[in-house]
């Protein structure tokens, strides 16, 4: 049995299930015509709609019905032609109308599975029970004045997908390759950024634990983590909560916990008992939303190929290996550069120097990939020189810093420095010769049986050509003068 | 004046069009009469600057050839309607002091056509009630009245639409009926109500009761008026999504066909103990002139009728609890300051906001939503409502239009049915399958009690079928020959 954990009085095995909100990349707001823009003042992206004044009415964005069904298609979920808006009632300052309009039985899409890898090379298929849409709530601020609360309505009914996975992952470790897999789908799909910072992308973790092999336990709702860390810390933390609660004869309640980002603990934010009953029932103001096959199979058409099959075709086409191909195809980002920067190239030599070279340059500089000083065409020539060999390896990592510092080419910067190899024979000959005529002594014990001096000729050799000498050619006129 | 008052609109219209009345003396007659009619307490808000300044604009187009068709007509508007610059609260004290930025777009339409606003009329708190008798502003009064004396209701809930219509303070109004909160009040102020077919008249703008039954329509003096206004009123609005995109039927050539030929049902359910002996021979009467003007009159079942009354009020409670819930002191109308908590302020806001009824409707629906109950009580109640539905659809496979009595009584004396919530709702024993069921209805004035009040008979149709609801209606008012004016008519009183 995998992932276990063992305590002081046996093993525990950890369940996990998460429901991410994810928003949906869209102009406008799922039920209003109001914009979504980031970083707007407060309530200036506020309809009359969305601060739920009185004889307004939904009406639902067709765009957000877009990106639902393509996200669905994406984790190869079935779409549901006939869905219901419900109206989920509570009461908060935040939420204007006193409900918050979602899908409760029947959400846009069904049951869907995504698959993620582990830093071990193994995989794992997460079932996802459903996703919904749903508008999300306004913002309430309550450090701006010293008794009262401000509220800002930007956000108020901005479309959501929460995302609902079954209980299938066992491990912090795996949560976190679940919410990056989820966050890299939703990107090349391009139904969410994916942004965690700004809140486009958030998640409650429901975790128990029980003795392997029993029935599920009490699990507790962590609510409102808004990065990789904080979900693997908040994780980490209840399992061993949990366990300890357990193991010291105590019991688990159902409830629902803060994480505190300072501590990385985890606190209760309102038990069982308090639970709103949220009083569902179907949006009257709404029709249900009947989709067609066509449209579904339009959508369809347009999916742009995704990490898993783009994966595939490069450990298959090629030759890449599988670890290789995940770093590529993490960000559709990354995979659209590798793409460019191999086409018609070496492709392993390309996966290499980019997982290698440029990866640690922009790593080193704090850059991302979008603001690379080299180009995908940059990066491919180099490697064609490589190839070709107007340069060696070694070379070519001079040429690459130096790239990456001034964005210059790599055949102006041979050019220029004449880093040229040199793979006329020639020239090689002379170099050999000068070597030999230095290191007579060396060359006796060599010929006298002391073959591992071969390797000091070739270095000795290269060194006096500045790294410039074609070591292949190198090698071999050597090898043929040192018979001699 | 005397004159101006008495015309329909259709009339005011051609006296418009021929320049023998002019939009503003139209309207300074009208804004006169409401003045002169203040007892009634039917408006709660007038504009008489705004509707001057209107019938000013009427006349201009007039003089050019630009008229619309409702041009330089004065008209009220139930207070449940958003109208930009003028206060509107749904006679709440919630609401109160509320002045929206937006027109609903029913009456956008309107003055699109060219009507004239006189102000804002009164109706039950939220539209919920029977009498008018929640309004925070008090009850409106009937402009009729048995014995001179007693106060009658108006009925509810939009007894000032009703009773400004019936005593010459409007010569239309615009109404909403969840549950009949039209046909009633004309019924019971001898008037013309229509509610139009569900999704015929868009809802943006209008103050939600409970949104699945909810649906605008015109009190007017006669069949012919009624047809002219709904047709301004109605149409499809993509700014609400349960608003039907269907044509419009032709309804003037409806108004001056024949019913010869045409198939009327009679439900055997819609007789009720207790009910009024001279509602039904009233009835009896009605489907007499029917058949003397050619139809044929078919013996109808609506079996689930009797499940009307409780299914109607799970599901409009309900979705009331849920659109009310918006109003809690944070953006807009009342808020009172309480406690510390934002628990406390909601709590004391509404309480303190909402009246008696209203708070009741909340509860039931809150109930009737929670978990647990869900299943017996909203679920139950949308299943029934399917077969009530379903119970039409049977029908008007058979009839063309169904008639019935509008209400169980002519109208009752105010204050005493207060303190008895489930005989108030009895009131709206046969309207209410037409909102469940989402047909359109009519209520025609027809006849008069042994004390003297109107009478409404109600004609139903299929769906989008209001052409045929207004022919049986042209029909039943040319045989009935309604007239009279009500004791506290503005002419009277003036």
């Amino acid at each position: 049995m995998p992932n276990l954990i063992a305590g002081q009085t046996g093993d525990w095995e950890v369940v996990i299930g998460m429901e991410v909100h994810a928003q949906v990349t869209s102009e406008a707001k799922l039920f209003s015509g109001s914009s979504t823009t980031f970083g707007a003042g407060p309530n200036e992206n506020v309809s009359l709609v969305d601060a739920a004044m009185p004889g307004m009415l939904p009406v639902i964005n067709e765009a957000c019905v877009r990106q639902a069904v393509k996200t669905g298609l994406g984790i190869k979920a079935e779409i549901n032609l006939y869905s219901v808006f419900d109206r989920k009632n509570y009461f908060y300052a935040d939420l204007p109308q006193g409900y918050q309009i979602s899908q409760f039985k029947h959400p846009i899409v069904g049951e869907g599975v995504l698959t993620i890898e582990l830093a071990d090379g193994t995989t794992h298929d997460i079932g996802i029970e459903r996703i919904h849409l749903e508008q999300d709530a306004g913002k309430s601020l309550h450090d701006q004045h010293p008794s009262k609360s401000y509220i800002d309505l930007n956000r108020s009914g901005v479309a959501l997908m929460e995302i609902v996975s079954r209980p299938d992952l066992r491990s912090s470790e795996q949560a976190g390759a679940y919410i990056k897999k989820l966050r890299s789908i939703l990107r090349y799909l391009g139904t969410c950024d994916g942004n965690m910072e700004e809140g486009s992308l958030r998640a409650d973790v429901n975790v128990s634990v029980r003795r392997p092999g029993e029935a599920l336990g009490t699990r507790t709702e962590t609510k409102n983590l808004n990065s990789v860390r904080f979900i693997m810390q908040a994780i980490d933390y209840e399992v061993e909560r949990q366990i300890e609660i357990l193991e010291n004869g105590g019991k688990i309640d159902q409830e629902t916990r803060l994480f505190d980002t300072g501590t990385g603990t985890t606190r209760q934010m309102r038990s069982k008992e308090d639970a709103h009953d949220y009083r569902y029932f179907p949006d009257p103001d709404l029709l249900p939303l009947q989709l067609t096959q066509d449209f579904v199979d339009e959508i369809k058409a347009e999916l742009p190929e995704l990490p898993d099959e783009i994966k595939a075709r490069m450990v298959s086409e090629y030759g890449l290996s599988s670890y290789d191909a995940s770093v590529l195809t993490e960000e559709r980002e990354t995979a659209a550069f590798y793409e460019a920067a191999s086409k018609g190239r070496d492709r392993k030599l390309v996966a290499n120097w980019m997982s290698s070279e440029l990866f640690g340059a922009l790593n080193k500089a704090g850059k991302s990939l979008a603001d690379s000083p080299v180009s995908p065409e940059g990066l491919g020539v180099l490697v064609d020189l490589i190839s070709d060999g107007t340069i060696s390896g070694r070379i070519a990592k001079d040429v690459f810093a130096d790239m990456f510092e001034t964005g210059r080419p790599a055949g102006d910067i041979i050019e220029e420095k004449g880093l040229k190899q040199v793979s006329d024979s020639g020239a090689i000959d002379a170099l050999i010769d000068q070597v030999l005529a230095e290191n007579q002594d060396k060359v006796a014990e060599y010929r006298g049986g002391k073959d591992k001096l071969f390797g000091f000729f070739v270095g000795q050799t290269m060194k006096l050509s500045g790294g410039q000498a074609n070591p292949g050619m190198v090698n071999q006129l050597l090898k043929d003068k040192l018979k001699g | 004046m005397e004159n101006y008052l008495n015309l329909t609109a259709t009339q005011a219209r051609t006296a418009l069009q021929k320049k023998e009345i002019s939009a503003t003396e139209l309207t300074q007659a009208y804004i006169a009469a409401a003045e002169a009619t203040k007892s009634l307490n039917n408006y709660v808000c007038m504009t008489a600057d705004k509707a001057l300044e209107m019938a000013a604009n009427s006349d201009k187009r007039i003089a050019d050839g630009s008229a619309g068709s409702l041009e330089g007509l004065p008209i009220g508007v139930k207070d449940l309607f958003c109208t930009a610059g003028v206060e509107t609260t749904a006679c709440s004290a919630i609401l109160k002091g509320f002045v929206p930025a937006y027109e609903s777009t029913v009456t956008s339409q309107l003055w699109r056509d060219g009507a004239v606003m006189l102000g804002k009329l009164n109706c039950d708190e939220f539209a919920m009630g029977s009498a008018n008798e929640t309004s925070v502003f008090g009850p409106a009064v009937n402009p009729w009245s048995a014995n001179g004396e007693v106060d009658l209701a108006a009925g509810g809930s939009s007894g000032g639409s009703a009773s400004s219509v019936a005593a010459g303070s409007a010569l239309m109004a615009t109404g909403t009926d969840t549950g009949g909160s039209i046909r009633q009040p004309a019924a019971f102020c001898g008037v013309v109500g229509m509610k139009p077919t569900y999704g015929r008249c868009s809802r943006w703008g209008i103050v939600a009761f409970a949104s699945s039954l909810d649906q605008a329509g015109p009190f007017t003096r006669d069949v012919a008026d009624s047809a002219l206004m709904f047709a301004s009123m109605a149409g499809h609005d993509a700014k609400d999504s349960t608003s039907a995109d269907a044509v419009l039927p032709d309804l003037q050539t409806a108004l001056q066909a024949s019913v010869k030929g045409m198939k009327i049902g009679i439900p055997k359910e819609y007789v009720m103990d207790g009910m009024d002996e001279a509602i039904t021979a009233l009835w009896q009467q009605g489907q007499e002139w029917l058949v003397e003007a050619g139809a044929e009159l078919v013996p109808i079942s609506l079996p689930h009728t009797r499940y009307a009354l409780p299914t109607y009020y799970i599901i409009a409670p309900a979705e009331a609890s849920s659109n009310l819930a918006r109003y809690d002191g944070v953006r807009y109308g009342a808020r009172v300051e309480a406690g510390q908590s934002l628990d406390d302020m909601y709590e004391a806001t509404r309480a303190a906001g909402f009246g008696d009824e209203v708070q009741r409707r909340i509860m039931i629906g809150t109930y009737a939503l929670s978990a647990g109950y869900y299943d017996a009580y909203y679920l139950k109640a949308q299943q029934v409502r399917r077969l009530i539905k379903n119970d039409f659809d049977e029908a008007f496979d058979k009839v063309d239009a169904i008639l019935t009595p509008a209400t169980p009584s002519a109208a009752f004396p105010l204050g005493v049915k207060q303190d008895d919530p489930i005989t108030m709702y009895l009131n709206d024993v046969f309207t209410v399958p037409a909102n469940l069921a989402g047909i359109p209805g009519i209520s025609v004035p027809a006849g008069f009690s042994q004390t003297g009040l109107p009478l409404g008979l109600q004609v139903l149709s299929g769906a989008f079928r209001e052409d045929t609801l207004y022919k049986v209606a042209a029909c039943l008012e040319k045989q009935a020959g309604f007239t009279g004016q009500p004791p506290r008519h503005a002419l009277a009183a003036g």
